[in-house]
């Protein structure tokens, strides 16, 4: 009787283990952004065939696909990229401009562009094209708040990614994050470019990422620039300035402030 | 070739039309319009349009007497359509009662109504009779792709090599004037040789089938004016004293050439049937074409989508002895009532798979807002590739590249059928400086292979990058209170509705207009990347040159506008 229900028991306990380990323990390929500090959170990079979301305010809608288009430009390795979008997004933040794509350093010539009608029909063709594995990265961007975005939709996404190993990145710009269920979630906003000299080189993508969610790992909170020329995340440059005792981090912590009054204090120097 | 006389009157939902024949009963027959379908020789025409109104009544023979005692018009008055010729109101159309009454087309409104005071007037619609016409030149697609149309009221139906499949000439024509005139329209017909000679025939004698080489016997006795030339033309020929065909054709050609014009000859001939000219099928002829009739309609989806199954793999086989792939497919759904229906995809890569076709059509079928209305069944259902192509065999390279780019094209194909083509693009260099104009969108389906390959301007080393990633494709006005310098950047502005403060600034780099085009925008910008306290990166420029470029009616300079053109990462 008793070895009965043990049975039973070590059965649904070995069923529960099977479940959780398509979904947890599931082996995930990392691809690296360049980032020191960011990668050894990351433990390795960002893990490809999974769904990561960005969010963003509205007014750092620039800065939010700036970011994204990092990440994809990171995991596509050569491969095509499907940028899926309402045709709402091209009237709130413009629309993609391929002459920025290719400043970025990205190949344009490997950029798919679906202009999709709704929320409804952008999900689904993410779907369809994440399950293709001939394509290295599906990027979806919905604007404002979207109910089909559920933690069901995000189920299927990262199912469907996993199946076919393409990377999902979800761009929500003037979202709020809701439950779902990606491999790692991030804030961005823009930062300032280093301080220096009025004729110095400045405009580089500078990101304020902060990573809030992370089914693996630790959080963190990291300012990245984007070297266009390698494709690649890095720490900020250092700053032309002769004055090497001052922190790395303080013009930031100072620019920072004056702006929004939030400081940095997790920010690991650079 | 099928002619009527018919007009939709107004009130009438030409969009419910066939559905509305389709329910008619008795008493909401039709009058029998006065119409005729022509037809051609092998090519033949046939059926025509309602007329007017398929809510008049049928009306007995013309009891004119009683209706004129009753001081209102009722449903059983004559009626007659009108159109405004040469600003006056004349008749385009009318039923039976009002041709026993005298009246005739073209006859001024006025004239007919002191002949019979209350007649019932409608106004035409052209637009509603052309698009009639057209739904009855799809349905006649079941009879032969080639289908031409003969404005206003005349269809050709080219039925070389298909009269067989319906037991003959006589049994087709037959067939569709039955089928016509059981949907209330007033048919003609007539089969010929050439198509000039069917639609002279088929209004003086309908059901005519003439074999080749009687074309001149059989249009002989009819007057002139059934060859359908110019009324100047026709008044002179009468005028001459030439009241039928035969006597015209009795002349020496070159007398006739000579006064009426060689148009006139060539058309007298055609009609004898000693010369042809091709009609002009409203669609290409499809490059194959598999469908399958039902005895029963079919109106459950799962008839519906296992047939189109079953089509596809019979296309896919034909195609294949071709060793072609289909770009376009349509299938087409023709119900009882006679409303079709023809649904189109494209593949971006030729298709040789039938599970391709099924799924493509699968997506698009799901995917329309209008969807798919069996209503009380179909009866064909037909596939066709109208635009195929020789596949090239192609070996799969190691690193398997060029697999990667079918199956990307297959995808694109999925969404192209569920979204529309124009929705998924890819992106082609322009050789313009203009930013907005650097780089169009082109429909992925035509142009993957053009983008792969397409060379982008490369990018200058090691600086940030000059262009924004996100582009507006409207300048956005912003406000500039002031600038630093009189030509150079702004202190701060204030874009919806939020003010930023200038902290960096890089410019300006000036783009010039293409003035050399006549209507090419003139004004110079100047662009200046700025960063806001913030950090955000815009791309703004002020659209004319300080001072130079705006004046007002007096000459003055005025301030340029500014605006917001991009965001930078």
């Amino acid at each position: 009787m008793i070895s009965a229900r043990t049975n039973t028991l070590a059965n649904l306990r070995g069923r529960i283990e099977r479940l959780e380990a398509h979904g947890d323990t599931h082996a995930l390929d990392r691809m690296a952004l360049g980032h020191a500090a960011a990668d050894a959170t990351l433990q390795g990079g960002l893990a490809t065939g999974a769904l990561h979301e960005v969010f963003a305010e509205g007014r750092q809608s620039g800065a939010a696909t700036g970011f994204i288009a990092g990440l994809a430009g990171r995991v596509t390795a050569r491969r095509p990229l499907v940028w899926v979008r309402q045709d709402f997004s091209d009237i709130e933040s413009g629309a993609l401009s391929m002459s920025g794509v290719a400043e970025l350093g990205l190949d344009p010539r490997r950029l798919v562009t679906v202009r999709a009608p709704d929320a409804d029909n952008a999900l689904r063709t993410a779907a369809d094209a994440l399950a293709c594995d001939a394509v290295g990265a599906v990027v979806l961007e919905v604007w404002g708040e979207a109910r089909q975005l559920d933690l069901v939709a995000s189920r299927k996404l990262t199912l469907t990614a996993q199946a076919s190993g393409v990377t999902c990145l979800v761009l929500r710009v003037a979202a709020e994050p809701q439950p779902s269920t990606a491999e790692t979630r991030w804030i961005v906003r823009a930062a300032h470019s280093p301080p220096g000299a009025a004729w110095t080189a400045w405009g580089a993508p500078m990101f304020d990422a902060q990573l809030v969610r992370n089914r693996h790992g630790a959080l963190g909170q990291w300012i990245m620039e984007w070297k266009c020329d390698e494709c690649l995340f890095s720490e900020p440059a250092a700053y032309p300035q002769p004055v090497a005792a001052t922190p790395a981090h303080r013009p930031y912590q100072a620019a920072a402030f004056m702006a929004d009054g939030f400081e940095y204090r997790e920010r690991r120097a650079g | 070739m099928v002619s009527s006389t018919a007009n939709v009157a107004q009130d009438e939902n030409s969009e419910e039309f066939l559905n509305e024949i389709a329910r008619n009963t008795d008493n909401r027959l039709p009058p029998p319009l006065r119409g005729r379908v022509g037809e051609r020789g092998k090519p033949q025409a046939l059926p025509l349009p309602p007329s007017p109104s398929l809510a008049l009544p049928r009306k007995g023979g013309g009891n004119s007497a009683a209706a004129q005692d009753r001081p209102t018009t009722s449903q059983d008055d004559p009626s007659v359509v009108v159109t405004k010729q040469n600003n006056a109101l004349q008749i385009y159309a009318l039923d039976d009662a009002a041709a026993d009454l005298g009246l005739e087309v073209g006859l001024p409104l006025a004239n007919a109504r002191a002949i019979c005071p209350h007649l019932r007037v409608f106004d035409a619609d052209q637009a509603a009779d052309a698009k009639l016409l057209n739904d009855i030149a799809d349905w006649c697609d079941r009879f032969t792709p080639l289908v031409a149309l003969d404005a206003p009221h005349g269809l050709f139906l080219d039925i070389t090599g298909c009269a067989h499949l319906f037991g003959g000439e006589a049994a087709l024509m037959h067939l569709l004037c039955a089928a016509l005139t059981a949907q209330g329209f007033a048919v003609s017909g007539a089969i010929a040789g050439t198509a000039v000679c069917a639609r002279t025939l088929r209004s003086h004698a309908h059901g005519r089938i003439v074999r080749q080489g009687a074309e001149a016997d059989a249009v002989s006795p009819l007057p002139v004016f059934a060859l359908g030339a110019d009324e100047a033309i026709t008044r002179g020929l009468r005028r001459a004293g030439l009241k039928t065909i035969g006597d015209v054709a009795a002349r020496e050609r070159h007398e006739i050439t000579a006064r009426f014009g060689a148009g006139f000859t060539n058309l007298l001939e055609q009609a004898l049937g000693q010369g042809d000219a091709p009609i002009s099928p409203r669609k290409p002829l499809p490059d194959y074409i598999v469908e399958k009739r039902f005895a029963e309609p079919v109106a459950t989806d799962e008839v519906i989508a296992a047939t189109l199954s079953r089509l596809a793999q019979m296309l896919v086989v034909a195609m294949d002895r071709q060793g072609k792939g289909a770009r376009r497919l349509e299938a087409s759904f023709f119900r009882t009532d006679g409303a079709v229906r023809t649904i189109v995809v494209d593949a971006g890569l030729p298709v040789t798979k039938s599970a391709v076709i099924d799924r493509l059509f699968r997506e698009r079928l799901d995917a329309l807002r209008d969807p798919l209305d069996p209503g009380f069944g179909f009866d064909l259902i037909r596939l066709s590739a109208s635009r195929t192509e020789i596949v090239v065999q192609q070996q799969h390279d190691l690193d398997a590249h060029v697999h990667d780019n079918d199956e990307l094209a297959a995808l694109i194909d999925r969404i192209a059928a569920r979204i529309g083509g124009r929705r998924v693009v890819v992106h082609l260099p322009q050789d313009s400086h203009i930013p907005e104009r650097a780089a169009i969108a082109a429909p992925a389906q035509h142009h993957l292979a053009t983008a792969v390959q397409a060379i982008w301007p490369v990018r200058a080393e090691s600086e940030p990058p000059l262009r924004p990633l996100r582009l507006f494709e409207k300048p956005e006005p912003i406000k500039v209170p002031f600038a630093m310098v009189p030509d150079g950047p702004p202190h701060h502005f204030t874009w919806r509705r939020a003010n930023h403060v200038v902290v960096r600034v890089e410019g300006p780099e000036r783009v010039a207009m293409e003035w050399w085009k006549p209507n090419g925008e003139r004004l110079t910008r100047d662009y200046f990347r700025v960063e806001d306290e913030a950090g955000l990166r815009f791309w703004i420029y002020r659209d004319g040159l300080y001072g130079r470029e705006l004046a007002d009616e007096t000459g003055e300079p005025i301030p340029a506008n500014w605006f917001m053109h991009g965001l930078f990462a």
